[in-house]
């Protein structure tokens, strides 16, 4: 994990170790707070990709490939898109109109409030957060000649 | 309501193939061939069930000046009919066409998304949702007109970004400053308000709107991307691309804004007049000289496109009629050229007419084909073209401009010329050819045919009895914009 050749130095990974779950935290907390507070599922999946991006500019990229499971990754992106699809076709079959808010307002400023808008910010907080990163993946092994079919 | 569907239905399954692919092309091709139909089967229903009527629907049961709503009149009818017939037979064609680059399921997921933004821009009444899905449809567009993999697809690739990105960020200050002047964004609001604003900002966001949305496009003087664009992108979308990625971003738009949000303004029916002219004899001359049988065909699409412009410019019922019907006749016969000439460049490998030869032994479907799209294109009767530029001609010299029509008969007779050049050169040629390096697919076969088809039947289009319906309805869409505001907004 501390191999000196890939990377940057010891006190980046060390900082990059320490920060990284922290970074996550923040992004999770900013996706299922963004209907009470500013935020939300764009900017909150922004975050989690810097999280990992974080990763990657500190330790390099091979160690990164082991770490993240990327197919994986490609795949909860593709499945959180279809899922918010989903949400918007149940808004059809229970509520008349796509994308519907079916589910009720609930007691406001409380955390489970303003019906289905959390589950589809946390849709959206994924999507992006997988999006920006693999976008960022092949960008990068674009520029090192080593091709983006990871 | 099936509104949303003609949006949910493509990006689902874009998203599915992405999700359920794998590393093979099987899944993707049944699953986009199957969305395809779907829209298709419902684009024709829409169009033939409720004629004339307008549906609207509030995305997620918000009311027009809060929430988006999607508009469908007898114009969106006709455009999601055209998409989605020419993106069926373009995944058809594609089926055989791009197994000869790769068998990736990427292509399909990207091409769902080029139909999602498409079929989004023409049915959503709000601006800024056509903005977001002018968008989707053009940077799907860039990734495959890349996606062959070749040095100059991706500078043709690089050039349209840039100039999409440049036309989009245009655009998008015309949209804001609406915004700021009507305080919202849906369209039918728009047109409410806007007559009782000063003049100057219609001026001012129309010549943004018409910079912007000229370059999609592709009106000469904005049409430097079109040429590279459409000549390197693998042939079914080029088809698409020329067909309808030109028409529904560009012209469709400029239609629906020009006419229904801002009311045919005369100054910019004018500016339309002399753009479309231009076009027309500048897009014909480029193309005469050329030897690259796509690039010869895409200089044609500038000066096709000049034609629409000039029936839309008259603003008479018969030119727009002419305009309409001229748009849905180009899409069909360009899109056939396209498939033919990536028919050819599968066979004998080469776009360049000097090398090829007498084809019609070796390539019976595709030089038949061919010589049917060119005499659509160039306006010889029975074939749809000639109905359509007939009409045109007709509306100018009603509408007491003689020098108009003139310029569009003189295009026409350039347009004859240079696809006389393609079918002495590339299909009827002296040289005799006798091998071919591939054999041409069923799917591309099956493409080919049914388009050459359309070319004689959409001359029905104008028949009385079947016009009433398909055409008609347009026309008095776009005439008068009270309609469409009483439409959308009068509940």
């Amino acid at each position: 994990m501390n191999d000196p050749k890939h990377g940057m130095t010891l006190i980046v990974k060390t900082v990059t170790r320490i920060t990284v779950w922290l970074i996550i935290l923040y992004g999770i907390y900013l996706i299922l707070h963004g209907h009470l507070t500013p935020g939300g599922g764009f900017g909150g999946g922004v975050i989690i990709a810097l999280a990992f991006l974080n990763v990657l500019l500190a330790y390099g990229r091979s160690f990164t490939k082991n770490w993240l499971n990327l197919k994986f990754m490609e795949d909860i992106e593709a499945a959180s898109a279809t899922l918010f699809l989903f949400m918007g076709i149940l808004g059809i079959a229970l509520g008349g109109r796509f994308l519907t808010n079916f589910l009720g307002p609930g007691k406001p400023f409380t955390l489970f409030s303003a019906g289905h808008i959390p589950i589809l910010n946390i849709l959206i907080g994924v999507k992006v957060g997988m999006c920006l990163f693999l976008v960022v993946w092949v960008l990068a092994a674009l520029r090192t000649g080593e091709g983006g079919e990871e | 309501m099936i509104l949303p569907y003609f949006i949910a239905i493509p990006l689902l399954s874009a998203f599915l193939i992405a999700l359920i692919a794998g590393r093979r092309d099987s899944w993707a091709i049944l699953l986009s061939n199957v969305a395809a139909t779907s829209l298709l089967i419902l684009s024709v229903y829409v169009l033939a069930a409720r004629h004339g009527e307008t549906l609207i629907y509030e995305m997620g049961g918000w009311m027009p000046p809060l929430g988006i709503v999607l508009v469908q009149d007898a114009l969106t009818g006709l455009m999601l009919v055209l998409v989605s017939l020419i993106s069926l037979l373009s995944l058809i064609f594609s089926v055989s066409y791009i197994r000869h680059l790769d068998r990736s399921w990427r292509y399909y997921a990207l091409f769902m998304l080029l139909i999602t933004g498409m079929n989004g821009v023409i049915i959503t009444g709000d601006l800024f949702n056509l903005f977001v899905f002018m968008e989707i449809a053009l940077f799907s567009a860039f990734a495959l007109v890349a996606y062959g993999g070749r040095a100059e697809e991706y500078e043709a690739a690089f050039k349209y970004a840039v100039m999409g990105a440049l036309s989009s960020a245009i655009i998008l200050i015309g949209i804001a400053v609406l915004y700021s002047a009507t305080s919202t964004l849906t369209m039918a609001g728009i047109a409410e308000v806007l007559p009782e604003k000063d003049p100057k900002i219609m001026y001012w966001v129309g010549g943004l709107f018409l910079a912007g949305f000229g370059l999609k496009a592709a009106v000469i003087p904005f049409h430097a991307w079109l040429p590279d664009a459409h000549s390197s992108a693998p042939a079914p979308i080029s088809a698409m691309l020329s067909g309808v990625l030109i028409k529904v971003p560009g012209i469709y738009v400029l239609m629906r804004v020009f006419m229904n949000v801002f009311g045919a303004p005369d100054l910019f029916m004018q500016t339309f007049l002399v753009l479309g002219t231009v076009s027309i004899l500048i897009g014909v001359f480029l193309a005469v000289g050329q030897w690259d049988m796509k690039r010869l065909l895409a200089y044609h699409s500038i000066s096709q496109i000049g034609y629409i412009l000039l029936g839309m410019g008259l603003a008479t019922p018969l030119g727009i009629l002419g305009a309409v019907f001229h748009l849905f006749n180009h899409a069909v016969f360009k899109s056939l050229l396209f498939y033919n000439a990536g028919a050819v460049e599968v066979a004998l490998g080469t776009r360049d007419l000097k090398r090829m030869g007498n084809l019609t032994r070796i390539l019976p479907v595709t030089s038949l084909t061919s010589m049917v799209a060119s005499l659509s294109i160039s306006g010889i009767p029975p074939f749809n073209g000639f109905f359509s530029k007939l009409i045109l001609i007709i509306a100018a010299i009603q509408a007491g401009r003689p020098g108009l029509a003139l310029a569009a008969a003189v295009g026409s007779l350039l347009t004859l010329a240079s696809f006389m050049k393609l079918q002495k050169y590339g299909f009827r040629g002296e040289r005799e050819v006798k091998t071919v390096k591939a054999t041409i697919g069923w799917g591309m076969k099956t493409a080919m045919i049914v388009l050459a088809v359309c070319c004689l039947l959409s001359s029905f289009l104008v028949m009385p009895g079947i016009r009433e319906i398909c055409l008609d309805p347009v026309v008095s869409v776009l005439l008068d914009p009270s309609r469409y505001i009483q439409m959308v907004m009068g509940r």
